[in-house]
């Protein structure tokens, strides 16, 4: 789960990291109103989404009065922000963070992820910030510092001595990035994070460090025990539809083409999208129904799917372990008639109680397609769309 | 004699009492699995489908001899659990649980590194379907039905795919020694190349199919030591080749992080390590049926 730069900042900012300054507005006026409040001469006027590369987006902006303050979150309020980290549709811009122009001497950047080979805490740092770290990687790989956290030790002070050095840092600024390395560890590691990432981290005029940027993701199975973090959570950075299907126990990601998806397990829908693909048609979702899925969250999969109106055909495809043919065949043949069903259904049961599943199906007299393998039902789904106008 | 478990291996149940470890215990008796008890703190004395059920791992270890056990914890109980069976003396632990918080894995990981080789556990899962080892025994959540036995072991992230390709299988007349789920969270307790070195030890395995998917760095690691190490053929799929980069595809082990993680790539990579990836997953079967044959006329 992703929480909003001035959040992260917050949260950092009391583990020890030195953050600057600033007020969150909801509107033009109370932007103007914190600049205000904060005085000083110019200010960077920063859109809240949950998304990288506003800069280049034209979302952040630094302004020299308070007029321009108010002008421009005038024309960042309600808009959706498209950068190269959202889809075309972009993130809506609904809070704005103003803070004062801090002088700028270098940029670093400092990031902690969770590293899979190692299965560690790893720190990712670079004396080159200011850019995306996937930029980063690709035009000078030589300049990531990579460093991996024992668990039972946590970050050790000379880990952290150490990294400072490497990033050329000298006198106060070595005990500065040790605090900051250890302040982000403990957030890290006391929040059930996923990811934490300071870029840029600024060496002021002054020569002291400041984070200018950050950002935080947390681990969404860690958030019953982190109440305060569920808390941030910001559903108008979601996909509606996608959030609208979590609440109902599925996992559901919605794509560009036109057959929609239920499945059960991930790696069987991946399987599937392929699989369509493959047999010349483009899935509408992604959608994984769960475990022990009853007939109703069948219903429920079936009416998120139709809420995309791309969405000319239905492919079921469910490998029952957990779940119960049956209950899916139940549940295919309830949302049939709920939803008055105009466009074709095609259905593949398979597995635990498969023959009962079959029975429902036939005896409820629907005109459902049914196939018997991935791959038949994959083609008999791509065959049943309706054949596009000359 | 497959691996992992047999119709020999002594199987205790961990969340036996709840209502999902109860209706999978009973179907594992029903197939002829070794379960011996159960364990749920503060049932202890307490009997449940004819079997004891204890208050710890290490009475019910004491009691029963047990070396494996089925962990049907809730996710914020399930690192616990784990780590209780690993102090308690189990050889093999599987975890069916689905949402663990990551960190807590990374806890778990370092744990099970307390103890030496000889009486480390060997963890499987979490967030995986189990282990079957057909006409025999299993430990999971699987339809046992859909196995047949016989010589060509099974590896998967996913559940659900991995009874796909057993099914396909079975179609072609080609029969399982043992499936293993090892699960689709990101930190997870074996990876594929530890089960490719215990199938390419196992004398009942002749050939291994391997089911990845996007995300992780586990499929490459394993294509590295199979080129060194696995004399047996593999043959391999790896969902995801549709999937949109940068998007979460309900497993946290489904994201793309870093180069090598990707569906294609994951696909180039096993290719140039000599193993035979099917082209799309109606295919794992015949794939498979394919290889064997090749071998038997090249043996």
């Amino acid at each position: 789960m992703d929480i909003h730069e001035y959040q992260a900042k917050e949260i950092l900012g009391r583990f020890g990291v030195p953050v600057p300054k600033g007020g969150l507005a909801y509107s033009p006026e109370q932007a103007a109103y914190r600049a205000r409040e904060l005085g000083g001469s110019a200010w960077v006027v920063k859109a809240q989404v949950h998304a990288g590369g506003r800069g280049a987006a034209g979302g952040v902006r630094l302004c020299r009065s308070v007029d321009e303050v108010q002008d421009y979150a005038a024309t960042l309020f309600g808009r959706q922000l498209v950068t190269r980290q959202t889809d075309q549709t972009g993130k809506g811009v609904y809070r704005l963070w103003v803070e004062p122009a801090c002088d700028i001497a270098r940029e670093l950047y400092l990031g902690f992820v969770l590293d899979r080979k190692s299965e560690r805490i790893m720190i990712v740092a670079s004396a080159h910030g200011g850019m995306e770290i996937e930029d980063l990687a690709e035009t000078d790989p030589d300049s990531l510092r990579r460093m991996t956290i024992d668990p039972a030790a946590g970050l050790v002070e000379f880990q952290a001595r150490e990294l400072a050095f490497g990033l050329g840092l000298s006198g106060t600024q070595i005990t500065q990035m040790v605090t900051i390395l250890q302040a982000c560890y403990r957030a890290y590691r006391d929040l059930d994070a996923m990811m934490v990432e300071i870029n840029p981290l600024v060496i002021t005029g002054a020569g002291d460090l400041l984070a200018v940027d950050a950002k935080m993701s947390f681990d969404t199975k860690a958030l019953f025990r982190r109440p305060e973090i569920a808390e941030l959570r910001d559903r108008s950075q979601e996909d509606p539809r996608e959030s609208t299907a979590g609440d109902h126990g599925l996992a559901y990601v919605g794509l560009t083409g036109d057959i929609g998806c239920i499945i059960n397990g991930a790696g069987l829908a991946m399987a599937t999208m392929d699989m369509i693909k493959l047999a010349g048609g483009e899935p509408a979702n992604f959608l994984d129904i769960g475990g022990g899925a009853s007939p109703d969250r069948v219903v429920r999969a079936f009416r998120t799917v139709l809420a995309d109106r791309n969405v000319s055909v239905i492919l079921v495809n469910i490998f029952a372990g957990i779940n119960r043919c049956d209950w899916v065949a139940e549940g295919v043949v309830k949302a049939y008639r709920e939803v008055g069903m105009t466009i074709p259904v095609v259905v593949r049961l398979a597995g635990t109680n498969v023959e009962e599943g079959k029975a429902i199906l036939e005896s409820s007299g629907l005109p459902l397609i049914t196939a018997d393998t991935l791959a038949e039902a994959a083609a008999k789904a791509v065959a049943a769309r309706p054949k596009l106008a000359a | 004699m497959a691996i992992l478990i047999t119709e020999k291996t002594r199987v205790i149940v961990q969340g036996m009492s709840g209502r999902i470890g109860q209706f999978h215990a009973a179907d594992m008796i029903r197939h002829g699995t070794n379960v011996v008890g159960g364990v749920t703190p503060g049932k202890g004395g307490e009997r449940l489908l004819d079997r004891p059920l204890f208050n710890t791992v290490r009475e019910a270890v004491e009691a029963t001899g047990a070396e494996a056990s089925l962990v049907f914890v809730p996710p914020p109980f399930a690192a616990d659990a784990i780590m209780e069976a690993a102090d308690a003396g189990i050889r093999t632990a599987v975890c069916v649980t689905d949402g663990i918080p990551a960190q807590d894995m990374m806890r778990v990981k370092r744990f099970l590194r307390r103890y030496p080789e000889s009486r480390k556990m060997r963890l499987i899962g979490p967030n995986c379907a189990g282990i079957i080892s057909p006409g025999k025994g299993f430990m999971g959540i699987m339809p046992p039905h859909i196995y047949m036995p016989g010589r060509v072991g099974i590896i998967g992230r996913s559940g659900t795919l991995g009874y796909e390709a057993a099914s396909q299988m079975k179609e072609l007349g080609i029969g399982v020694s043992t499936s293993v789920g090892i699960g689709g969270d990101p930190i997870n307790g074996s990876s594929f190349r530890d089960i490719l070195e215990l199938f390419q030890q196992d004398p009942e395995t002749d050939a291994v199919m391997m089911i990845g998917e996007i995300g992780g760095p586990q499929e490459a690691e394993a294509a590295a030591w199979a080129a060194k190490h696995m004399t047996k053929p593999i043959v391999a799929y790896i969902a995801g080749l549709s999937a949109p980069k940068g998007r979460k595809m309900g497993h946290a082990g489904a994201i793309i992080s870093a180069f090598g993680e990707s569906a294609q790539e994951k696909v180039e990579i096993l290719t140039a390590a000599g193993i035979t990836v099917a082209p799309n997953p109606s295919a794992m079967g015949e794939t498979m049926a394919r290889v064997l044959s090749q071998h038997r006329a090249a043996a």
